[in-house]
């Protein structure tokens, strides 16, 4: 009798571990307890992810993750940043060493729907394209037939590249690197004619190059990247709070909300200023967290213009132009959903 | 006496089971096996159950999709449109490709090494000395990324090529004119088996001559001229079926011809001097092993020392070689998946790197990868295990 009621307690003990680890989903109570937001970047992207010369982490990615952490623990400066190589990001992701994923990811169909992940929206709009020595004298990505390309591995930019040259009956030898530190090393010594990444990527790039006027980045443009953050599947609070706070930093552009000025028309008349800041709508009740969220994130963060022009846009070595990721009202891409 | 003994005891007061060492020790052993399978069964549901909610997907269907992808380097035919389970196979064989050229290069190596080691020229052993141990104490990824990095990427672009005859070596790696067999060929083929076939017979009458008579045959020249000869007769009955394709600098690169990518010259070069190091050593340690006595009583039979080394050291010292050996191998093996840190092409670039980031199945393509290297190992083992057998010393 002894040893059939130890054989079903040890039985009971089995199934609760199994079922147990279904129950963790809590992302934003773990945050909290932590008190601070795990935040996978890239290993270093000027303009998107990057340390400065203080060691401090700028960059279009990395506001994300902040915004989320102002947003939730009420400080921007709360986030634990972990780099990350394409490689490795979406196992981290899924095992749970990070929260957020805000590393130049692709929305693809594959990724958002057999990786057990979820996008939570667009912070960047990119396309695939090619930088070339300038002393190799081609002008255009039609002309590359035969060539090495350099490429980083895990990514999508792996496919398009195939996809391209096959497409327009061309050759190509690949040569494959883990970090994007190593592509352009490759480039640099002539390993291959060709870099190929995304496009904001190619122009961070080409600024680390020893020379960076000896390089230029063809015109083409190969592909869709829409590259977003990116959180676990199965916990739909914490998504939700991913994805309003990206909203929130588009929306406030929208409302000429800034981080200098949102404490003075944070007392504004106009009804979507009172409601984005948490006098009134929906405030942060059914995100749980306080009211003032989408003000914390402004006021620390910027909204996502500021943010733009900062890291990748007129005030950084990078000087990328708005185009597409313009908002939907001056014939960019840019369109949140309201805060009501 | 013992008889008596056992008589003395009743068949009624045989002891109970778990006082039976045998049956009891068999109980606990029974229970052990049930424990680990069911760690192992448990673990694997667990973890099957877990990425079914968190919505990943699982199996191992992902093999049958296209690829999308191309590899720099691949043995078989490859391109975008195959599929993963062919970059599998891409991947496997590249990284045989490097672990076998590497076995046969750090043997060479370590076999010159180590014999080179023990000379009595001064120069030889101290130039063997210095490169043991300046090669066998530096971490061996270092030693991939300086053939590299340091040597291999400064050499020239494309257009300003090292000419070496017919071959190209530039920094996108060495081109070498590649043989084109046209009809006829299998002949010259056929002609290289009968070669072998008459060879190994000729050893073996030689053998049985020489243990018969004590009369010897000139067996290795009259192999070589067997081996060449034969096939270069036919080949030039035939009407020499063989031409060169070279490789010519078309657009960007050189086109045609035959390529070594540097990857593989650096894995293959780092590979091979950092464990002939430790081949040297082992070969050293194994001649050492051997007692003076050996060649002492071979010297005075008249035996020369080429011949003393040949066949009464080596033979006796390969017992003591060829067990640490194999290890050696098995490390090289298992280090050829360093390849990644330099984007050589090999199965863990490909499939636990490439592959696994576009499919996302982690869990399946570890295991699958781990499954190869000791699938290989064990292979290795047990050919070593088997020459260790043939090689070891038959007591009469």
């Amino acid at each position: 009798m002894k040893k059939i009621t130890s054989l079903a307690a040890a039985s009971a003990i089995a199934i609760g571990m199994v079922s147990g680890a279904q129950a963790a989903s809590a992302t934003l109570d773990s945050v909290k307890d932590k008190g601070f937001v795990q935040c996978g970047v890239s290993t270093g992207l000027p303009g998107f992810s990057n340390p400065d010369e203080k060691g401090n982490w700028q960059g279009m990615d990395v506001d994300v993750c902040r915004a989320v952490a102002a947003a939730t623990l009420g400080d921007a400066s709360k986030v634990k940043f972990i780099p990350l190589t394409a490689k490795e990001r979406f196992t981290a992701l899924q095992s749970g060493e990070i929260d957020i994923l805000s590393r130049n990811t692709t929305w693809t169909q594959t990724r958002d729907t057999t990786l057990g992940l979820n996008f939570a929206g667009v912070n960047y709009y990119d396309g695939q394209g090619f930088m070339v020595s300038k002393n190799l004298g081609v002008k255009s990505a039609k002309e590359l037939d035969g060539a090495a390309v350099c490429i980083q591995s895990g990514t999508t930019t792996e496919l398009n590249l195939s996809d391209y040259f096959r497409l327009n009956k061309m050759t190509f030898s690949p040569v494959v690197f883990d970090s994007s530190d190593q592509t352009v090393k490759g480039f640099e010594a002539g390993r291959c004619d060709v870099l190929t990444s995304d496009q904001s990527q190619l122009y961070a790039l080409r600024i680390k190059l020893a020379d960076p006027s000896s390089a230029m980045v063809l015109p083409e443009v190969i592909s869709k990247e829409p590259l977003g953050p990116v959180v676990r599947q199965g916990d739909d609070q914490w998504f939700n709070i991913v994805k309003w706070s990206l909203n929130a930093m588009i929306n406030a552009e929208e409302l000429g909300l800034t981080s200098a000025n949102i404490d003075s028309e944070k007392d504004s008349a106009d009804p979507s200023i009172a409601r984005f800041v948490g006098k009134d709508g929906p405030k942060g009740s059914g995100m749980e967290l306080s009211d003032d969220w989408a003000y914390q994130i402004i006021k620390q963060v910027g909204n996502y213009g500021e943010g733009f022009e900062r890291n990748v846009g007129s005030g950084s070595p990078l000087k990328i132009d708005r185009g597409v990721n313009a908002l939907w009202s001056q014939g960019g891409f840019l369109y949140a959903p309201p805060m009501r | 006496m013992p008889s008596d003994v056992n008589k003395g005891v009743a068949p009624s007061s045989k002891p109970k089971f778990w006082n039976d060492p045998d049956k009891r020790a068999m109980l606990f052993q029974i229970l052990m096996i049930l424990t680990v399978l069911g760690f192992f069964a448990y673990i694997i549901s667990n973890a099957l159950y877990n990425l079914k909610t968190r919505g990943i997907t699982t199996g191992f269907d992902f093999l049958d999709q296209s690829a999308g992808f191309e590899i720099l380097l691949h043995l078989i035919p490859f391109d975008a449109t195959f599929s993963f389970g062919r970059t599998f196979m891409v991947g496997l064989l590249n990284t045989l490709l490097v672990s076998f050229l590497g076995v046969i290069f750090a043997t060479t190596l370590g076999f010159v090494m180590g014999i080179a080691r023990l000379s009595d020229n001064w120069l030889i052993s101290k130039v063997a000395t210095a490169y043991i141990e300046i090669f066998r104490n530096i971490p061996l990824l270092l030693q991939i990324l300086f053939w590299y990095v340091a040597v291999l990427q400064p050499l020239p672009l494309p257009k300003q090529s090292i000419e070496m005859g017919a071959a190209f070596l530039n920094n996108r790696g060495l081109y070498l004119p590649a043989p084109v067999f046209e009809s006829g060929f299998g002949f010259v083929m056929i002609a290289l088996a009968i070669a072998i076939a008459a060879v190994v017979f000729l050893f073996r009458w030689n053998k049985k001559r020489q243990d018969e008579t004590g009369q010897r045959f000139p067996v290795i020249w009259v192999s070589l001229g067997l081996l060449i000869g034969l096939p270069f007769v036919v080949y030039l009955i035939m009407g020499s079926p063989m031409s060169w394709d070279y490789p010519v600098l078309k657009g960007f690169n050189f086109r045609g011809g035959a390529t070594i990518i540097p990857e593989l010259m650096a894995l293959l070069i780092a590979l091979s001097v950092y464990t002939g190091t430790f081949i040297a050593e082992i070969v050293r340690s194994g001649i050492l092993a051997v007692s003076s006595g050996q060649s002492e009583a071979a010297q005075a039979l008249g035996l020369s020392k080429n011949r003393t080394l040949r066949l009464i050291v080596i033979p006796q010292a390969m017992r003591v070689i060829i067990p640490p050996l194999t290890s050696q191998y098995l490390n090289l093996i298992k280090n050829s998946s360093l390849a990644t840190a330099i984007g050589y092409p090999d199965l863990v670039s490909v499939f636990m790197g490439t592959t696994l980031n576009q499919t996302g199945q982690a869990i399946e393509i570890i295991f699958m990868t781990m499954a190869v290297y000791l699938t290989i190992n064990m292979i290795v083992s047990m050919l070593m295990n088997l020459y260790n057998k043939r090689m070891s010393l038959v007591e009469r």
